[in-house]
């Protein structure tokens, strides 16, 4: 895609600069130097933009509160990614704000388009730490664009994680992989043109940037 | 399968790494942002500044290294020293921290590290306990906090305090032995279990390493999640490649990455 703009939702939570600075290396190892990444708070830069990022570090009903407190957000995110099929690219609790409700400290309303619950992870051993925390592989569920080229299972890359609640997608056909920690943990979500990844790309060092560069070149 | 991590640790003062880094072909050993830079090539898990700058005014700098490191650096980082308020959390998150490590002020109002945690959610929150043994030879092993650097004891049972304020929101602890730190000598390894089973949330043994066995022992016998060390790697003795090999050699699950 020639000069494609990338906009990456600014509402106020924490390691967008990371983020930013990733999407212009993966931009530039996927040949797209032309790419116009763009950190923006304007609800018409995303409606206007070719490909949209939601990043979130933060508790889920703060990042929600965030996302709402900035006016026209919500509508011109949910126009250009339901109505328009924009990609769209969910980081963390940016990837979480995807589901149906979270449950951390309150129950909160999310966009919806993920079917599912955020609820806190429960391993089975109870000697396995929460939160789940650091590096670990990726086990695909289905093939997914996201994950081309990428090398995944025991033997694989690694992802970085940091978090106490997952995603629980009701629909099975939305979960692309999972880590394993005491049973399954969702690592990747995607139906249509969105997807949500609950490791940090920005942070994953080589399959990180991978992953960023597929999404840039992804045409769901 | 998570692996075990391996933290390098950064002493911050005025901007500065103190003590100096003396390993790889850095330009410049006193700048943290081209360590840092040197620690991710080298395969380091994550990344810990510690700030001790004295001066309130200074703090602009240690920002301007956090956002300097995380536009460089794909990698997570922690920062800690001086965090007194929802504020400073905020502050260095937004500059590129990941993590935020509270300290003192953990131990004067465990309300902030509630506060913060449901802010930020407790994944971000670590806490740092300075720990040194206060029972007697022969005694029940019982160790009690110290702030301010380690000058200031405050009476409080170390493993009670763990797990006390990983219930209030603690997401990590960084658990450091007194007693060990700087002496090359090995992690308290007692203290580390002691800590590491008393709580739900990941501990980081620190404090005292002398060679790669001691970081085998701090996972295996103290029960850590993560290692944290400094000398061993600042000046040379070890690469982190080499700390990794050691310890997936015995037994320990490592990211081995390319």
């Amino acid at each position: 895609m020639r000069g494609q703009t990338v906009a990456i939702i600014d509402y106020g939570s924490g390691n967008l600069h990371s983020a930013v600075k990733a999407f212009e290396r993966a931009a530039r190892e996927a040949g797209q130097d032309d790419a116009r990444i763009r950190l923006t708070d304007r609800p018409e830069e995303v409606a206007a933009a070719d490909r949209i990022v939601l990043p979130g570090v933060g508790a889920y009903a703060d990042c929600r509160r965030g996302l709402d407190a900035v006016p026209g957000m919500v509508e011109a995110l949910t126009g250009a990614v339901r109505r328009d099929g924009r990609p769209f690219l969910g980081i963390c609790v940016g990837m979480q704000l995807m589901a149906s409700r979270g449950l951390e400290y309150e129950e909160t309303p999310g966009l919806g388009w993920i079917p599912g619950d955020v609820a806190p992870i429960a391993p089975a051993n109870p000697a396995l730490k929460v939160p789940h925390m650091g590096w670990n592989t990726l086990i695909i569920d289905q093939p997914h664009p996201l994950l081309d080229r990428i090398a995944t299972g025991p033997d694989g890359l690694h992802a970085y994680f940091v978090h106490s609640f997952a995603l629980k997608p009701a629909e099975p056909a939305d979960m692309v992989a999972h880590a394993e920690y005491g049973g399954p943990i969702t690592a990747l979500v995607a139906r249509d043109n969105v997807a949500g990844t609950q490791f940090h790309p920005e942070k994953s060092q080589r399959l990180g940037l991978a992953l960023i560069a597929n999404f840039l070149r992804w045409r769901p | 399968m998570l692996k075990t991590r391996i933290i390098p640790c950064l002493d911050v003062k005025d901007g500065r790494v103190v003590k100096g880094v003396q390993f790889l072909e850095l330009r410049d050993a006193g700048d943290p942002v081209e360590s840092a830079k040197a620690y991710d090539a080298a395969g380091a898990d994550e990344l810990c500044f510690l700030d001790i700058t004295a001066s309130h005014e200074a703090r602009g700098t240690l920002l301007d290294v956090v956002s300097r490191t995380a536009e460089a650096c794909f990698m997570p980082l922690t920062v800690g020293g001086g965090v007194r308020s929802v504020a400073d959390v905020r502050t260095l998150l937004l500059a590129g921290a990941d993590k935020v490590g509270i300290n003192t002020a953990a131990v004067n109002n465990p309300d902030l590290v509630a506060e913060a945690a449901e802010k930020f959610g407790d994944q971000c929150i670590v806490v740092a306990i300075d720990a040194k043994r206060v029972s007697a030879p022969g005694e029940t092993a019982r160790w009690e906090i110290f702030t301010h650097g380690g000058r200031n004891p405050t009476g409080l049972d170390a493993v009670a305090f763990a797990r006390r304020i990983s219930e209030r929101g603690a997401g990590e602890l960084l658990v450091t032995s007194m007693d060990k730190d700087g002496t090359r000598s090995g992690y308290d390894l007692a203290l580390t279990r002691a800590i590491a089973d008393a709580v739900r949330v990941p501990v980081i043994a620190s404090g005292g390493v002398g060679g790669l066995d001691d970081l085998v022992a701090g996972v295996r016998d103290g029960g850590a999640s993560a290692v944290l060390a400094a000398s061993i790697f600042h000046f040379g003795q070890h690469t982190v490649g080499e700390a990794k090999a050691h310890m997936a050699a015995a037994g320990l699950a490592m990211r081995l990455d390319p």
